[in-house]
Parts: structure tokens; C-alpha cells; sequence
């Protein structure tokens, strides 16, 4: 909500609909003077007005939607894991599903670490992509930590499918030091191949972080690739460890919460993007 | 003084011990240690990857034999001992865990950060649907006050479990640490309550027997303290020392000392001791498992594994957190260079490892 209304883009914030009428989010659009209304989808779907919706419920709701937002002809931008449409990262693989009316945004361990497997899949084939998610106690909230084992299969799924490792593996850990800690990623790959360019892997790496820092500006690798010999399945085989800080924007969410920040800032350009679509307007987006 | 009754003791030489073998046991050594514990009369064997179910990794190290086999050797070795495996939400899965209980485990033990223990919920529903004795780790338990950890283990035995254990990941606890969190949790639950020591201080016998002294119902050893950091408390000698208190739950002494000795001891890569950067572990409150890493990428960068351990002490670093050891060391690199104390630091570009 806060990033549509500080950039709305080529979208205008129609409407904010929960179902909930204590909630204090939706006592927070009132104030802003932004439309409300307390009952759920339904008003939603009865505005035809609006073509394009964010659905940060849960799974099982989300389950629910994806029929009704389809038959009422709206985009749907699902947040949650119950992943009815493709998955999209978006400078991976958007610009291939913006004829859909369904796109899910995997986790936020995935929307941060799948780029980087990507950078290194699209110069040398990946046998094995591994990430390990640290985040901030205070920012897992409870559907995150009634469902962490969502976020394992959903992310290791999405290292496979978009990220194009061969195996994909993931790890989140819940860090609760005070004061909170910044979102912290570490991406290890090891090549399907033994000789490889490693510069031209840096160079894919270093570009796909600008690409992603356009819409997540606190998107950052600490310190150059690092490539180490280790013992694995395969044998003695290179490793490649990329260590990623993912600060917030700040918008409403505490900075600290790179990984809230990164799924409502990849929500955003998604939107953005079908909304280019819809209005015809010509775009450059990974396919 | 209370009465005390006799604790019963989980040997996890083949968990906490992947550690120190880097995880590289064999399913001979496996059938070979698990003969020798049921015989010796250990009721309950841990046998997994030294990071729980899952746990073989570019993180933590991959395994040498898969651990659902050695699972599985573990259980056809057993004759009377239960063989239990350890899981620590958000690296295992319930699917991990399933696979496990098909290769034969009967106990489960569910590890969480000790402010965490809500990511576990799901985990112990699905081992006591299953039949599962279920027992719950707070890891990493000297963070937090004992009144705290003992909201988080009831909030395990909500979930199901049969007992918590008081988790000394860093071996930083003194013995009146000990008392004061096991005894929180006595106060607090109607299940069993647990303790699992580290050597990182010298105290790993004494804080189990400060346990026991509050009431532990379990306690946990490895063969020749075989375990991460500085290990734990050897198995031979808790059963030598509870039998002098006349607490012996049935542990044939002379037989843990045997296995101890010519089962265990020749195939350690090193013996577990409280050496400079085990005590720094112990001293910064990380965990344990951080030694062997953190000795190789300072050993890479020219650093002292103190420098990288203090620091990540500092940060807070929680059990798991193996990627931080790099990050504090190009951290340290970077700032020394900034400072031009280390001129001669290598460029973070390539680890070389020992070939183990």
C-alpha cells in the first residue's frame, strides 16, 4: 500500500479491502483516504474498475480468489504460497507471463537469491544452488513460522524451476538479536562445469544485482564473489558463496525487514509491468 | 535434599559427533557403535547428520553416506535401544522427517533457536501423529533467562512434546546456570525436562550433575565426548560417575569404557578437547559447531579463529549460522586493511581447504 502511494506508477490504489473491521491496516487506508471496505473480495470483484489485484491473504483464501478474480477478468498478484499461477521473479522471467491472469511471488528468500542463480545459470549451467535466509526474528510473522516448512520446499522449488539449478536447496534461519538484524542472504552454486569463466559470472552477477537494486534499492552484495574448493556429491568441486543484504526501504516496514520489503517491492513491479501491458506501453523485461 | 532418581541418558556420539567426523561416518561404524551401546544398556541412540535431518549442505558439510542409511544400519543394529534423530525446523522438513521414521527412528528431538520454539509446531504434530516419542531442544539456551526459556518449552509441550531439554549449544553455562534454568523448566511443565552439555569450559560432567541435581529426567552423552566445539560430556563417564551416586539407570560401565576405547577412540579424527578456540567458544557464547569452519577460513585469511569467534559472539550469531564466519572474516580483512593494520591479508578470492 504504502509503495503504490508513494509510486503509483502506471496504477492508481483503488481500493483496500480486508475483512477485519478493527484491523488497524484498514483504519490506516481510511486515514489516507484511500477506499476501504471490510468485506473481504467481494468488493473487489464488484468493481470493474479495478484490473489488477494484490493478494497478501493466506494460502488457502488465496486458493479461493484465484477462481473468483479470474472469472471477474482481473490480474491476479498472489503474495502468498499457494502459487496458482507461474512463479515470477521479476528480472528473471516476468516479462514471459504477462499474458497471465495469475502470478504468484514465491518467498522472499526466493525473490532475493533466485536472481543471483539465475546471473550465474545464464553463463554456466548449475548443478546445485543452495540459500541460507537469515532474518530478523520480529519480521517472521506468524503464517511464516506455522508454515516454515512452506518456505524450504517453495524456495527450494523456485531455485529449480526459475533460478534453473539442477537441485535446489534452502535454508531460513530466525535471528533474534537486538537491535534486529538486516535481512541476510547467502547464495552458494556450485557449476555443472569445471571450466568456466569466472569473471564473466561476476559480470552477469554484478549486473543482475543493478537490475534488482532498480526496484529493491537496499538489494546489496557485501563483498565479491567468493570461490572456494569444497568437499560435495559430486566430488572435489568449486563453490561459488555470494553474501547478500537485502535492507528495507523504510516505507511503513522498519528497514531491518529486507524480506518484507523485497516481496511487497517485487509485488510493486510486477504490478507495474502488467499495468505498462495493459495500457499498451512498450517495455524491456527479461522474457 | 530432594531424592534423586536415575536420569535417562541418550547417547548422540553418532549426531552431535558428525560434527567432528565432518560427517563422514560409515554405516560399519554406525553398526559398530549402536551394537555397542545397546549392549552397554543405552536406551536411546541420536543418529543423524550433525545438523539435524537435512543437514548435509554446502552450509554445514555434506554427508558421507546419506544419514537415512545410517539410519536405517542403526536400526537394524539396535536390539533393544530406540534410535532417535534430531531435526531442526527450517533446515529438515517434515518430509526428512517421515523418510526417517520409514528407515526406523522411534524418537524424534525438535531443535529451535531457544526464542523460536513456534516455528516447531508443526513438526512435533506430525511426530506424534505418527507415534513418535517427541522430545524438544532449546538451542542455544544461556541467551536467554530461565523464566523466558520456560515460556518456550511450554509452549513445545503444547505441541506435543514429551519432554524439553535445556540446549548448552556453546558450552558457555556455568553450573548455577544450569540449576536455574533446569529448574524453571521442573517448575513449569508437567513433561520431562532435559539437559545437553558442551565441554567448551571444562564443565560438561559438572553441569550435567548440576542437572541431575535439579531433576533432569535426560541428559545426553557422546562416546569420548565426541561432539562439536570441545564435545560433551562422555557417555563412559557419566555412567561411572552416576553409578558412584548410585543412580546408574542400567548402564554397564566397564562396557561404555571398551566402547569408548577401542570403538570410538581409534576412528576420531582428533580428540574434542577445551583447546584456545574451543574455551573462545565457550568464553563468547557462540556455538559450538562454529570451530571447525571458523579455524579454516582464518586460517585462510591469516586470522586468529578468536578474532572471527568474539565477533560473532557480539553479533548474536544463533545456532545454524555457519555463513556468518566468512562474512565476519572479510569483515575483519576489510577493516584492517581500511585501518592498514594487515597489508599482507590475502585476497578473499579463493578458500583453500585442508584435504580431509
Amino acid at each position: 500500500m504504502y509503495k503504490l502511494l508513494r509510486n503509483p506508477g502506471h496504477m492508481e490504489l483503488a481500493m483496500f479491502a480486508g475483512i477485519d473491521p478493527q484491523s488497524e491496516g484498514l483504519a490506516r487506508a481510511k486515514r489516507l483516504g484511500i477506499p476501504t471496505s471490510y468485506e473481504g473480495i467481494t468488493a473487489i470483484l464488484d468493481n470493474p474498475d479495478i484490473r489488477i489485484v494484490f493478494d497478501a491473504t493466506s494460502a488457502k483464501a488465496h486458493v479461493r480468489h484465484a477462481k473468483m478474480l479470474r472469472e471477474a477478468g482481473k490480474i491476479a498478484i498472489d503474495l502468498t504460497p499457494a502459487a496458482r499461477g507461474p512463479y515470477v521473479v521479476p528480472p528473471v522471467n516476468l516479462g514471459a507471463h504477462l499474458d497471465k491472469d495469475n502470478v504468484n511471488l514465491i518467498t522472499c528468500g526466493g525473490q532475493a537469491t533466485i536472481p543471483l542463480v539465475y546471473a550465474v545459470r545464464r553463463v554456466v549451467p548449475v548443478q546445485y544452488a543452495e540459500i541460507v535466509s537469515t532474518v530478523a526474528s520480529r519480521s517472521a510473522g506468524p503464517g511464516t513460522r506455522q508454515n516454515i516448512d512452506e518456505f524450504t520446499f517453495t524456495t527450494a522449488h523456485g531455485l529449480e524451476a526459475i533460478g534453473g539449478a539442477e537441485r535446489g536447496k534452502a535454508i531460513i534461519i530466525l535471528n533474534p538479536a537486538e537491535p534486529p538484524i538486516i535481512m541476510r542472504n547467502t547464495v552458494y552454486v556450485i557449476p555443472a562445469i569445471e571450466e568456466y569463466d569466472e569473471a564473466a559470472i561476476v559480470a552477469s552477477v554484478d549486473q543482475m544485482v543493478a537490475e534488482v537494486q532498480q526496484y529493491v534499492p537496499g538489494y546489496r552484495l557485501k563483498d565479491a564473489p567468493v570461490f572456494d574448493r569444497r568437499r560435495t556429491p559430486w566430488g572435489e568441486r568449486t563453490v561459488m558463496a555470494m553474501l547478500l543484504e537485502v535492507e528495507g526501504a523504510g516505507d511503513f516496514l522498519p528497514p531491518y525487514a529486507g524480506n518484507l520489503d523485497i516481496m511487497t517491492a517485487a509485488a510493486w513491479r510486477v504490478g507495474e509491468l502488467f499495468a505498462q501491458h495493459l495500457l499498451g506501453i512498450r517495455q524491456e523485461v527479461a522474457a | 535434599m530432594r531424592t534423586l532418581k536415575p536420569p535417562r541418558v541418550t547417547d548422540t556420539t553418532l549426531r552431535d559427533g558428525s560434527h567432528a567426523m565432518r560427517h563422514q561416518f560409515t554405516r560399519e561404524q554406525v553398526r559398530a557403535i549402536v551394537s555397542a551401546l545397546d549392549e552397554a544398556g543405552v536406551p536411546v541412540i541420536e543418529v543423524t547428520h550433525g545438523d539435524g535431518l537435512g543437514g548435509s549442505s554446502i552450509q554445514y558439510g555434506f554427508s558421507g553416506t546419506s544419514e537415512l542409511e545410517l539410519i536405517e544400519e542403526a536400526a537394524k543394529a539396535a536390539k533393544r535401544a530406540k534410535i532417535a534423530a534430531l531435526l531442526l525446523p527450517g533446515i529438515g522438513t517434515r518430509k526428512e522427517l517421515a523418510a526417517a521414521i520409514e528407515r526406523g527412528i522411534t524418537v524424534v528431538r525438535i531443535a529451535t533457536q531457544c526464542t523460536e520454539a513456534d516455528i516447531s509446531e508443526q513438526h512435533f504434530g506430525m511426530a506424534k501423529d505418527m507415534g513418535l516419542e517427541t522430545v524438544g531442544f532449546l538451542m542455544m539456551a544461556h541467551m536467554r533467562p530461565p523464566e523466558f526459556l520456560a515460556e518456550q518449552a511450554a509452549l513445545m509441550e503444547s505441541y506435543g512434546a514429551d519432554c524439553v531439554y535445556i540446549v548448552d549449544s556453546a558450552g558457555a553455562m556455568l553450573p548455577d546456570d544450569v540449576r536455574r534454568r533446569v529448574a524453571a523448566l521442573k517448575e513449569r511443565l508437567s513433561i520431562q525436562v532435559g539437559f545437553h552439555a558442551h565441554n567448551n569450559l571444562g564443565l560438561a560432567i559438572g553441569n550435567t550433575l548440576a542437572a541431575i541435581e535439579e531433576g533432569a529426567d535426560q541428559v545426553d552423552g557422546c562416546l569420548r565426548g565426541l561432539g562439536a566445539g570441545a564435545g560433551n560430556a562422555p557417555t563412559e563417564l557419566i555412567a561411572a560417575v552416576l553409578d558412584k551416586m548410585g543412580l546408574n539407570p542400567g548402564l554397564d560401565v566397564f562396557k561404555l569404557m571398551d566402547a569408548a576405547e577401542y570403538i570410538v577412540a581409534p576412528i576420531m579424527p582428533y580428540q574434542p578437547i577445551p583447546d584456545r578456540d574451543a574455551i573462545t567458544i565457550g568464553y563468547a557464547g557462540v556455538y559450538s559447531t562454529f570451530l571447525l569452519h571458523a579455524r579454516h577460513i582464518a586460517a585462510e585469511f591469516g586470522l586468529d579463529p578468536r578474532e572471527i569467534l568474539v565477533e560473532l559472539g557480539r553479533r548474536q550469531a544463533v545456532a545454524g549460522q555457519e555463513d556468518w564466519i566468512l562474512d565476519v572474516a572479510l569483515d575483519i580483512v576489510r577493516a584492517k586493511r581500511a585501518a592498514g593494520g594487515v597489508g599482507d591479508a590475502r585476497e578473499p578470492a579463493a578458500i583453500e581447504r585442508p584435504a580431509d
